[in-house]
């Protein structure tokens, strides 16, 4: 690295644009697509897109995919119960937002 | 290097039996897991109760274990291996990778890197670093102009690395930033995590932040509100004219339109009108305000008392 220059990092921002193909989230994400299908049938991810060929994913839906799988092993949690959490979770971080701008 | 104490770190009595140690380790695990917990240092102990837990869950790992313990090794006291210890043949067995663990060198030292069964990464030859999590202070100011910023994350095996990020323009409150690849390096050769950036916005002595829109009360005085009057008020961006409607009421709200948090769909300032009573210091202050009171028609109880 050349010293007189630092280099920057840029980050991908978390959003809701869909723009990744069901194998690029599997690539992303490191998933199996048996277990990414299980996700979809439990609402984890929503794809815009009809068939699975069409799906589109966000970096959202890649985010929540690779906690979904953290909770499953770390904790055990079963697909349902890992859905539960998130959706949880997702609410409780939505409320801190709330209170935070209130005070 | 350190000594851990494993059953310090799970909370349990050292004659635990293992029906105990996993349970401990199940409502601890719940406790400290990083996707749930806000705890500040919850990704490091997260990890020391996965190690603990790794090496109290398996009889003869224990076993080994409490015989070390029996020497009279405290926790974060000194520890040299002693001669002829077993776990360390298994070190640089092939785990390509500088510092590529996810346990500490205590752990290494005595079970080696290759321990067979191990909670994460260490079953398959090939897996994937671990994602980390980081939470980003920001000030309103930078999340409006963005900023570079310096954050230092503890490596694995107790190191600290140091990364310049970019905080662009226009964050929210709660957004999430991947870094991709800056999360602990993968295992055999595995591709390595990523690193989670979560802003969050340090309050501000007057603006105040809602979604992408900015909200700031602004002080008038009665003849302001009452006259209508252009008035100065501060935005992120600088200083704009506002013009304040004749008859304007405390609790009104004026839109500045996309003078809000920058970006895509960006944000408005809200200015919310308060008119605020001058002090009376004088006699002839006195004498205006009787006047006020003599000629005006109004009852601000009117509504109360109906």
């Amino acid at each position: 690295m050349n010293e007189n220059r630092t280099l920057f990092l840029t980050g991908e921002f978390l959003d809701e644009t869909a723009r990744y193909s069901l194998s690029e989230l599997l690539e992303i994400c490191d998933v199996d697509d048996a277990c990414l299908l299980e996700f979809v049938q439990y609402g984890i991810v929503d794809p815009a897109g009809e068939a699975p060929e069409n799906w589109r994913f966000s970096s959202l839906h890649a985010w929540r995919v690779h906690r979904a799988v953290r909770l499953q092993s770390d904790l055990g949690l079963n697909v349902a119960g890992a859905a539960l959490c998130l959706d949880l979770l997702d609410e409780i971080a939505r409320l801190r937002i709330q209170l935070r701008s209130r005070r | 290097m350190q000594f851990r104490d494993y059953y310090k770190v799970m909370g349990v009595d050292e004659a635990a039996s293992a029906d105990e140690i996993k349970k401990a380790y199940r409502v601890l695990a719940r406790k400290f897991h990083p996707d749930v917990s806000k705890e500040k240092d919850a990704e490091e102990k997260f990890k020391e109760l996965g190690e603990a837990y790794e090496v109290l869950k398996d009889p003869e790992k224990r076993q080994e274990y409490d015989n070390l313990r029996k020497y009279g090794y405290n926790d974060g006291g000194d520890f040299q291996p002693p001669p002829g210890w077993g776990g360390g043949t298994f070190r640089d067995a092939g785990f390509g990778g500088a510092g590529g663990g996810d346990f500490s060198d205590f752990f290494e030292a005595m079970f080696g890197r290759g321990g067979p069964g191990s909670a994460r990464g260490y079953r398959d030859i090939r897996s994937r670093g671990r994602d980390l999590h980081y939470r980003l202070g920001v000030d309103l100011e930078e999340a409006f102009a963005g900023s570079t910023r310096t954050i230092h994350l503890q490596a694995a095996g107790g190191g600290q690395r140091s990364l310049n990020v970019k905080v662009p323009a226009g964050v929210t409150e709660g957004q999430n930033i991947r870094l991709r690849g800056q999360g602990e390096p993968g295992i055999g050769g595995g591709p390595a995590g990523d690193l989670y950036l979560e802003i969050e916005i340090k309050p501000h002595r007057h603006f105040r932040l809602d979604g992408k829109n900015i909200h700031l009360e602004v002080p008038v005085a009665p003849w302001e509100a009452g006259l209508g009057a252009e008035i100065t008020v501060p935005t992120l961006g600088g200083s704009v004219k506002l013009k304040i409607p004749a008859g304007a009421r405390s609790g009104q709200k004026l839109r500045l339109k996309g003078k809000g948090i920058p970006g895509p769909g960006a944000g408005d300032q809200i200015v919310d009108i308060k008119v605020v009573m001058p002090p009376v210091r004088s006699e002839k202050d006195e004498e205006l305000l009787r006047r006020m009171a003599e000629t005006m028609d109004f009852d601000p109880r009117a509504e109360l008392n109906g």
